[in-house]
């Protein structure tokens, strides 16, 4: 169980993770100031996030008897093996390769421009929200409590996505095609969050059609219609990444694999 | 052109002039400014803290969140836009104010106040 527990929260910490590394590529390129700032602020809440998660993983970890330890090895850095020391939130966050990540797919695609970022950040936001609102159900205390204290942020992050998702989608005729293309670039990503994992502690079935009403709701105050298409892709959950995920870690790890072991 | 179909203002001046004339210059791309007053927490009264543009009310509260209560500044804010905001003239400055200098019989400080009153 306690090795279940680990393997999840990885999985929530990497797509808190994965999606402030994006969020941050906004830094100084944000189409105006103010919005400059919201969306750097949604990255370092999700930051925040993620070092909860890592933070707990860390010590799950340190706590295991071998037999665990075997088990869940292969999400284990290589290099942290040769630190001889514990591990530590900065390790899983930073010395992993792309197949231990267990992050969702529509995280890691890139920033694109603004009707792509507020859109995924819409989907995404959706989704954690009613995830988090099931996390404070489970037994696990620790999680429940970092569902809590995070439910509030991302609270905000969907009411701010939604509305630039209708700002833009009943918007100009150039921003509603923008917005347009991202619904079609993106709409194949959303099935996976509701493909069920071994390792998870919540039925992500479970909250799937309130996802859905929700963003048929905004969609269509958006004047935008919800894409019909069935197919979706898969296996960010399993470690099977897009391209794109490479050379997201070849920046965000650049520092801690060039000099390694260091501290501030 | 005006970039969002839903808030239209119709023709919009940036007019960040506090005496409310001056140039009337329609800006086709600047959103409108407004004026933020945050109340914190231990606070009675919305402080002004700045200013930013915003398409409408909504937009100008979420964004006065996001830049001017990131470091727990306040739990309450206000939005104004700027062209609502009208100030007094700095010239006239001496016959606004000038005249009330020597009257200090207006105050009220020559009163003994009873212990039992706390907030006076």
């Amino acid at each position: 169980m306690n090795t279940q527990t680990f393997i999840y929260t990885l999985h929530l910490g990497d797509n808190a993770l994965i999606l402030a590394q994006r969020n941050a590529e906004w830094t100084g390129h944000g189409p105006v100031l103010e919005q400059d700032i919201a969306i750097t602020n949604i990255s370092l809440d999700l930051l925040g996030q993620a070092r909860n998660f890592y933070q707990y993983a860390a010590s799950l970890f340190n706590g295991f008897n071998e037999q665990q330890k075997n088990i869940v090895d292969k999400y284990i850095p290589r290099l942290w093996k040769q630190y001889n020391r514990e591990l530590q939130e900065d390790d899983l966050a930073f010395l992993r390769d792309e197949h231990q990540y267990l992050n969702l797919l529509i995280t890691e695609l890139p920033k694109g421009d603004w009707a792509q970022s507020v859109l995924r950040q819409f989907f995404f936001s959706t989704f954690q929200f009613y995830l988090y609102q099931q996390l404070q159900n489970i037994s696990d205390q620790h999680l429940t409590a970092i569902a809590e204290k995070s439910i509030k942020e991302v609270t905000y992050h969907l009411r701010w996505s939604a509305e630039w998702v209708i700002r833009l989608g009943d918007g100009t005729e150039e921003s509603n095609q923008r917005i347009k293309n991202a619904l079609a670039d993106q709409w194949m990503f959303t099935g996976e969050m509701f493909m069920p994992e071994e390792y998870e502690l919540v039925d992500v079935r479970s909250f799937k059609n309130s996802w859905i009403q929700k963003v048929e709701d905004v969609l269509s105050e958006a004047t935008l219609e919800l894409p019909t298409q069935t197919w979706m892709q898969g296996g960010g959950k399993q470690g099977k990444h897009t391209e794109y995920l490479g050379y997201l870690l070849a920046e965000m790890q650049y520092l801690q694999r060039t000099h390694p072991n260091s501290v501030w | 052109m005006v970039f969002f179909k839903k808030n239209l203002y119709g023709d919009y001046g940036d007019k960040e002039s506090p005496t409310g004339g001056g140039i009337e210059k329609t800006s086709t791309n600047e959103w409108p400014l407004w004026e933020i007053f945050i109340r914190s927490k231990q606070g009675l009264d919305h402080k002004h803290v700045g200013s930013l543009h915003a398409v409408d009310a909504q937009m100008a509260i979420e964004n006065a969140r996001d830049v001017y209560t990131r470091r727990q500044e306040g739990v309450s804010i206000w939005v104004v836009e700027s062209k609502f905001i009208h100030a007094s003239n700095p010239d006239e400055a001496e016959s606004f104010y000038e005249p009330a200098n020597d009257k200090v019989y207006r105050h009220p400080t020559f009163y003994d106040l009873p212990d039992e009153i706390k907030h006076m």
